[in-house]
């Protein structure tokens, strides 16, 4: 069927800011949605709260509203814009969840919007676990058992029949948030409260325990004729009980025979068609029975995601893309294949590889939290691999999550006694796979191992294959002598076992372990044998037809099949999997360097092991290489391309720590030099940089011991900053205030050492910090932006929300930063773009912090003022000035950006939840208004803690606040807001002539504060932490706010700017606007 | 121990054995599907050839005594990058080793089957030799080059059966394939899964008496027609249509099977003399036999169509189905006379996938709709044929 044309306009609800469980995937689905709905003509209205999106640049709709996802803003924009349909399946589970309350409140009937993809009753009997599961009955498939339930005691009663363990579900929820596995009555009181406080809906599915059973996921497809393909089948190598984007998975399918496997995709059909998706992509789960085969059904996503993004980079099958197509109207049989371009998109890719998917966690930053791996997801991002067997594609994966592991690697974890093992495989944690290593080393049998682990024999025997294998190399090396690789002559049988070591995804640097040489050492050893990876291609098809988008993994054949071109090249490196500190900002960067030097007629080559995001999508680049970011990797690549330059600063920590040794190894990197960018990074020669630009830093100090931290700070006076040298996203930073709280530090939170000093600096307190993000081509420079944080100095700024342009500083402070930003990155040569922290206190400014590469806010500000800096960088990059570009001077803007960190605290109950200066937040949305407070509003909006307009404001805060609070809770009592007060606080106010209402601090009487959360009785907290030692009493008000979604203040900046946004929410309503509007 | 691989166009490839050793020719072909490794080795369409797996883990669930398509793996050797000593299934009864060493057949693992591949999708499929014995490449090259091939060759006369027999309903392996049941243990017992793909149960009582032509019958039509409600005697590929005539039956198909359909002159005389007679459905080298019997042409497709998800689309629906394919020849489209309709086309390359008789109740596809392995999407057409035997 040719497309619709009774639709013009197109509503697209995208996901909003990163959180767990929803990332940059659905960056990629939306962007892929937005780009096939343009080219087919159609009017594209889109909304996101995210800035960093490459969906939310202007080029991709034609009216982008970064405005607050909801459906009040929804509606707004609907009756602004009046578009005949809304896609909802392409934003996540926030996209549907708003579509679905837009069909239900009649907005979509009243302004006539029709939902395409998936109707409103087909996502119901898709999203409601008790509709689901009837359906799934009807058509004679198995489920588990299970019950709803809405209370605690409704519950009970399913958990007699059903018996324990028992998984529980809350309704509506996100990437299983609030779900858990109770083995006992205990666990299962704590776990459905949790879960009927977090749905929406108050409900709870309990169902019959699967845990251990084999789990798969089918990629479905369904257009408007009924054609119904499978994209995708994989298979997951942490059986049931981890949630699945905590889990190893693996495509396709690996221990399925056809019969099994046909049966599975019979069902999965069938279920497409039962609940009555009609056009598009959906995901859906099963789980099989080890020993019996028995299959069920545990879920159903009727919409793109994370597992289908994974299919389309698994397959080169773009599923978002299609599912778009479909759903204007077309049939899978129209569309080509955009891989062959010769063959339909109505076939059923085939692949020949194995790809692994391999999540990655942030443990590290949640101390106190429970690290097990249940049905509610944890990890923060993942990297993929492909290989042409399981073990080379794991291998790959484990290296491409940047922590540290060259591989199947037994390094980064204690050697556990083997009593203790049984537990640590038992019990699903992030390290379990080098935990299986070790137990094999101890000597444990397979059988064994599968008992405790339940994963399945086929993984854990290649496993062991590839330790058996380690050992073999082990062996061979000492026994040709090789520790010294002087003269690298090697008999045939070494040259065999290397060749397959490769073969089994062994790194150089791996392999270098085991014989006692360095990487580079192996490397040429390799090379001189003629060892050398090949490139392969993801085709769709195995071969059977050429394929025309060159997108390519590397392995060991026989066979490479790239042709590099003639043309100019410039190969971008990516930013691996999402981290804490490191996330789609910066694959937003990567794609625009793309975007723009492909403009420029430049061939560009991307390198990326990230499965979620837009870089990897094979349109981005002209070539696209989905490999580990590790040194070996990339050289391999720039072997054979011969890049005309390698672009290292935009893709965040990543590329810069490849940056000094593919230099060294003769790789063009263009742009600030690595050199430049190395200076910026060490203490040493940072001083001395600021010392000849006569600009200020916080006093500090570097010490290597305990004995020598405690005079340097008692020098400094406390409190102070602390920080090992060399870190990300200020990681194990931290405020202490007290030589005790410093001791501490330095006896637990690093080891210091000579190699390892820790940087003691003079803390700030209240100053106000800014942060510069500024482009330069080496002769001007011109600032992007000036973002002035709402937080005082202290908290890390990616966690701190920030208003662009300044609201708070004036003229000459402006042009004192800006003098300071040109002089810093004269000195730096900065050939691209740099972000500094300053800190401004008392009149006088200090650089905090130099980064002469792109920074996490560079697509905010881009956003703000309508100039894309990372395009701008990357042409920089390339020879071309600013002045050719045409950004000679800053742009002033007469309207506001704030931008606002979301946090992933409710996925981490127990770990403490107070900001400092190590990065927490997963993030950030942007709320942009000609008024600043409205701006404010949209932003905390978007984060999802509304401004309550009146009801109950707790405040409690610390001493030294007590005077500025005086102000806010007059302004809140004007505002008709009901006071309540812990004791000291009541009485400051009191004094000052406000009505309170007492409550106790907890521990010291009845009601406390708790108890008015329960009764729902409080809209608005403002808690100031004293910093100071541990108190729990602050760590429960938090907690307590993020259990029940409660707007909580933290700082007097933060509460006042949010008062002033009550007040200017009363006066009128929220309006929305279009970037395209702006500028 | 080492193997080599050797093409007629001189290319080798040089890996490490397993299953039998020894040495052996036919055409290599490759098939992309990424399951069913058994069913593939036990077609008998694949005699005469060496298999390609694009897939490059093979053996991950080991082999059982039910995934059997014929009496014994009829495929001449088995290339796959990396075959999987370790099997893990719940049905599984033996790996994928020790199956095809007790069958006789040769495998080479580790080689860049991308590579082959491509080759073969560039240069056409190719005589080859497979061997562990001789490892001369130059030798091997010699043989694959001095190999027969497969036009014009019979190899029908290879896989038939040689007397005629009843197929019994849905557990033919206890009595037909006795020499194959190696571990039988109570796992058999324990097969569950219902591969019913109709939704129709296995009729108790047969309605419909069917004569199946055995040109090298996959076991999966048998149980199809079985379980829609046929009761089905199957004949040797030289059985006359007299013979086949005399036993009147409701419905006659024309089973798959290996090679050229040319050169099976005897096949194409008795299914030209069976035209208008019964209802007809042919499936793959009967479909072709029937294109020639109706005096179409056929070519040989420059690499074929080996795989589980071959696009073909239907014209009655307009619907498009995901099917299983395994042909080397083709009946040309334009070649068939104006009383044949062309009802399905393969979607990848535009060529026929099935075709129907405008006069006579006679069908047939070029694919297998009885899957195994493959995609179930089509199994319709067993329907279609006994509704034909229902109506006449």
């Amino acid at each position: 069927m040719p497309k619709r044309t009774d639709i013009k306009k197109i509503l697209i609800i995208g996901s909003g800011p990163i959180i767990i469980g929803q990332a940059c995937e659905f960056d990629y689905s939306g962007t892929q949605a937005c780009k096939s709905l343009k080219e087919e003509g159609y009017e594209v209205v889109l909304v996101n709260s995210n800035p960093a999106t490459i969906m939310t640049d202007t080029e991709l709709a034609d009216r982008t509203y970064v405005e607050p996802i909801g459906a009040d803003i929804a509606e707004k924009i609907i009756a602004q814009e009046r578009p005949q349909a809304l896609l909802p399946t392409l934003g996540g589970q926030t996209g549907l969840n708003v579509s679905v309350e837009l069909a239900e409140s009649g907005a979509l009937d009243k302004y006539d919007v029709e939902l395409i993809g998936a109707k409103l009753p087909a996502i119901k009997k898709a999203e409601d676990r008790d509709l689901f599961k009837k359906a799934m009955v009807s058509i004679g498939l198995s489920v588990p058992k299970s019950g709803i339930a809405h209370s605690f005691d409704d519950a009970t009663a399913i958990i007699d029949e059903i018996g324990y363990p028992a998984i529980i579900r809350p309704a509506f929820t996100l990437g299983g948030t609030g779900g858990g596995i109770a083995y006992n009555i205990e666990e299962f009181r704590d776990i459905v409260e949790y879960g009927l406080g977090l749905s929406p809906v108050n409900e709870v599915l309990i169902e019959e325990s699967v845990i251990g059973w084999k789990e798969f996921e089918l990629e479905v497809m369904r257009d408007g004729t009924d054609n119904v393909v499978i994209i995708c089948s994989i298979e997951n190598f942490d059986p049931m009980g981890v949630h699945t984007g905590d889990s190893i998975t693996v495509a396709p399918a690996q221990t399925l025979t056809d019969k099994e496997y046909q049966q599975m995709r019979d069902a999965a059909i069938k279920i497409i068609r039962e609940i009555g998706v009609d056009t598009g992509g959906s995901n859906i789960q099963f789980a099989v029975d080890p020993d019996t085969g028995k299959q069920v059904v545990i879920e159903m996503n009727p919409r793109v995601s994370r597992s289908s993004a994974l299919a389309s980079k698994a397959t080169g099958f773009p599923i978002a893309k299609i599912a778009a197509k479909l759903a204007v109207g077309y049939t899978l049989d129209e569309l080509p294949n955009d891989i062959t371009r010769k063959t339909p998109a109505s076939f059923e890719p085939t692949i020949d590889y194995v790809v692994t998917k391999i999540p990655r966690w942030a443990f590290e930053k949640f101390a106190g939290t429970d690290e097990t791996l249940t049905t509610m997801m944890k990890s923060v991002g993942e990297a993929m691999a492909i290989g042409r067997t399981f073990k080379e594609s794991l291998q790959k994966g484990l290296r491409s999550l940047e922590n540290g592991w060259a591989g199947l690697d037994s390094r980064p974890i204690d050697q556990l006694p083997v009593s203790e093992l049984p537990q640590k495989l038992t019990i699903p944690n992030m390290e379990r796979i080098l935990y299986i290593k070790q137990a094999f080393q101890s000597g444990m049998s397979l059988d064994q191992i599968h008992g405790y682990t339940h994963i399945d024999p086929f993984f854990l025997y290649n496993m062991k294959e590839i330790i058996d294998f380690e050992d073999e190399i082990r062996k061979v090396g000492c026994e040709s002598k090789l520790d010294t690789l002087d003269n690298p002559q090697l008999s045939d049988s070494s040259v065999f076992l290397l060749r397959k070591a490769k073969q089994y995804g062994f790194s150089d640097r791996q392999i270098g372990e085991l014989w006692n040489a360095s990487e580079t050492g192996i490397r040429t050893l390799r090379k001189e044998h003629g060892i050398e990876a090949t490139f392969k291609t993801v085709d769709t098809c195995a071969a059977e037809f050429e394929a025309e988008t060159p997108y390519y993994y590397s392995t060991y054949g026989m066979e490479d099949e790239v042709r590099p071109s003639q043309k100019k090249k410039i190969l971008i490196l990516g930013s691996g999997p999402n981290r804490i500190g490191q996330g789609i900002e910066f694959d937003y960067c990567c794609v625009h360097a793309a975007l723009a030097l492909k403009e420029d007629n430049y061939e560009t080559i991307m390198v990326n092991s990230n499965p979620e995001t837009v870089s990897t999508d094979y349109d981005t680049s002209d070539r696209l290489y989905f490999e580990p970011l590790t040194h070996e990797n990339v050289l391999n690549i720039v072997d054979r391309e011969k890049p005309d330059g390698v672009i290292v600063q935009l893709g965040g920590q990543t590329p810069l720590n490849l940056a000094l040794g593919l230099q060294k190894a003769g790789v063009p990197i263009i742009g600030t030099s690595p050199e430049d960018i190395a200076r910026s990074e060490d203490r040493k020669q940072f001083t001395e940089l600021l010392d000849g630009l006569g600009l200020m830093q916080p006093p500090n100090g570097t010490a290597t011991s305990v004995k020598e931290a405690v005079p340097i700070a008692a020098a400094l006076g406390y409190p102070v900053m602390v920080r090992p040298s060399y870190v990300l996203g200020g990681r194990a930073m931290q405020i202490v205030y007290d030589q005790d709280a410093l001791e501490a530090y330095m006896d637990t939170a690093v080891a210091a050492s000579p190699e390892h000093p820790v940087l003691i600096d003079k803390y700030l307190e209240d100053a106000i910090e800014v942060d510069v993000d500024a482009i330069s081509d080496g002769t001007l420079t011109v600032v992007g932006g000036i973002m002035e944080h709402i937080e005082e100095a202290g908290i890390h700024s990616g966690d701190s929300d920030c208003v662009l342009p300044p609201y708070t500083l004036v003229e000459d402070q402006i042009d004192t930063l800006k003098q300071y930003t040109n002089a810093l990155a004269k000195a730096l040569n900065v050939r691209g773009l740099m972000n500094i922290q300053y800190a401004i206190k008392n009149d006088e400014i200090y650089v905090l912090e130099v980064n002469p590469r792109a920074s996490r806010t560079v697509p905010f500000v881009s956003k703000t003022i309508g100039v894309p800096l990372a395009k701008l960088a990357a042409r920089i990059m390339t020879g071309k000035t600013l002045a050719e570009l045409g950004f000679t001077t800053e742009i002033e803007t007469d309207y506001f950006s704030v931008k606002a960190p979301v946090f992933p605290f409710n996925r981490f109950p127990g770990a403490n939840s107070q900001l400092g200066p190590e990065m927490k937040s997963t993030g950030e949305v942007m709320g942009i208004d000609a008024d600043l407070s409205i701006a404010f509003a949209k932003a905390q909006q978007a984060v999802g803690y509304g401004l309550p307009l009146g009801g109950h404001a707790f405040i409690s805060v610390k001493n030294k606040d007590k005077r500025a609070i005086i102000f806010i809770a007059k302004k809140l009592v004007d505002l008709g807001f009901q006071l309540i007060a812990t004791h000291g606080t009541a009485k400051v106010l009191r004094r000052n002539g406000m009505e309170v209402t007492l409550v106790h601090s907890i521990g010291k009487g009845r009601p406390t504060i708790h108890d008015y959360v329960k009764n729902h009785a409080v809209d608005l907290i403002i808690n100031t932490p004293t910093g100071y030692a541990h108190r729990p009493n602050e760590e429960l008000i938090r907690q307590m706010a993020i259990d029940y979604g409660i707007t909580l203040f933290s700082t007097i900046a933060g509460a006042s700017a949010a008062i002033n946004s009550i007040e200017a929410l009363r006066r009128g309503e929220m309006t929305v606007t279009p970037l395209q509007d702006y500028y | 121990m080492k193997a080599i691989l050797a093409l007629a166009d001189g290319t080798t490839f040089e890996g490490e054995h397993f299953g039998a050793t020894g040495e052996t020719s036919g055409e290599v072909v490759f098939n992309t599907s990424m399951t069913g490794y058994q069913e593939i080795l036990t077609d008998p369409s694949y005699k005469g050839q060496i298999v390609t797996m694009t897939y490059p883990l093979i053996g991950n669930y080991g082999c059982n005594d039910i995934d059997v398509e014929s009496i014994r793996p009829q495929a001449e050797g088995f290339v796959v990058r990396e075959y999987s000593a370790y099997e893990s299934n719940w049905r599984s009864q033996s790996n994928l080793g020790s199956y095809l060493e007790e069958n006789g057949i040769i495998g080479i693992h580790g080689i860049d089957t991308r590579a082959l591949t491509k080759r073969l999708r560039v240069h056409g499929v190719m005589d080859g030799i497979l061997s562990t014995e001789d490892l001369d490449p130059q030798s091997l090259v010699a043989k694959a080059q001095a190999w027969h091939g497969l036009v014009g060759v019979d190899m029908v006369q290879y896989v038939t059966c040689p007397n005629p027999y009843a197929w019994e309903t849905r557990a033919p392996e206890s009595n037909t394939l006795s020499d194959l049941t190696s571990t039988t243990d109570d796992k058999n017992s324990q097969l569950t899964i219902d591969f019913d793909t109709t939704g129709i149960e296995a009729q108790s009582t047969p309605q419909f008496r069917v004569i199946a032509v055995d040109f090298g019958v996959k076991y999966n039509i048998l149980r199809q027609l079985t379980q829609h409600g046929c009761q089905v005697q199957v004949v040797p590929a030289h059985t006359s249509a007299k013979d086949i005539l005399a036993a009147n039956p409701d419905g006659i198909f024309l089973s798959n099977g290996p090679g050229d359909p040319e050169p099976i002159e005897y096949g194409i005389k008795t299914v030209r003399q069976l035209i208008g007679v019964k209802p007809t459905f042919g499936i793959c080298l009967g479909h072709q036999l029937l294109g020639l019997a109706l005096g179409g042409k056929t070519f040989k497709l420059k690499f074929g169509h080996r795989g589980a998800n071959q696009p073909v689309k239907r014209f009655d629906t307009d619907q498009v189905e995901i099917t299983s394919q395994n042909h080397g020849f083709c009946v040309d489209m334009d070649s068939l006379p104006n009383n044949v309709k062309v009802t399905h086309i393969n979607l990848n390359d535009q060529t026929l996938e099935g075709m129907e008789h405008t006069e006579y109740p006679m069908f047939s596809v070029q694919y297998h709709p009885e899957a195994s392995p493959g995609p179930h999407d089509a199994s319709y057409l067993f329907k279609r044929f006994t509704d034909l035997m229902r109506k006449t």
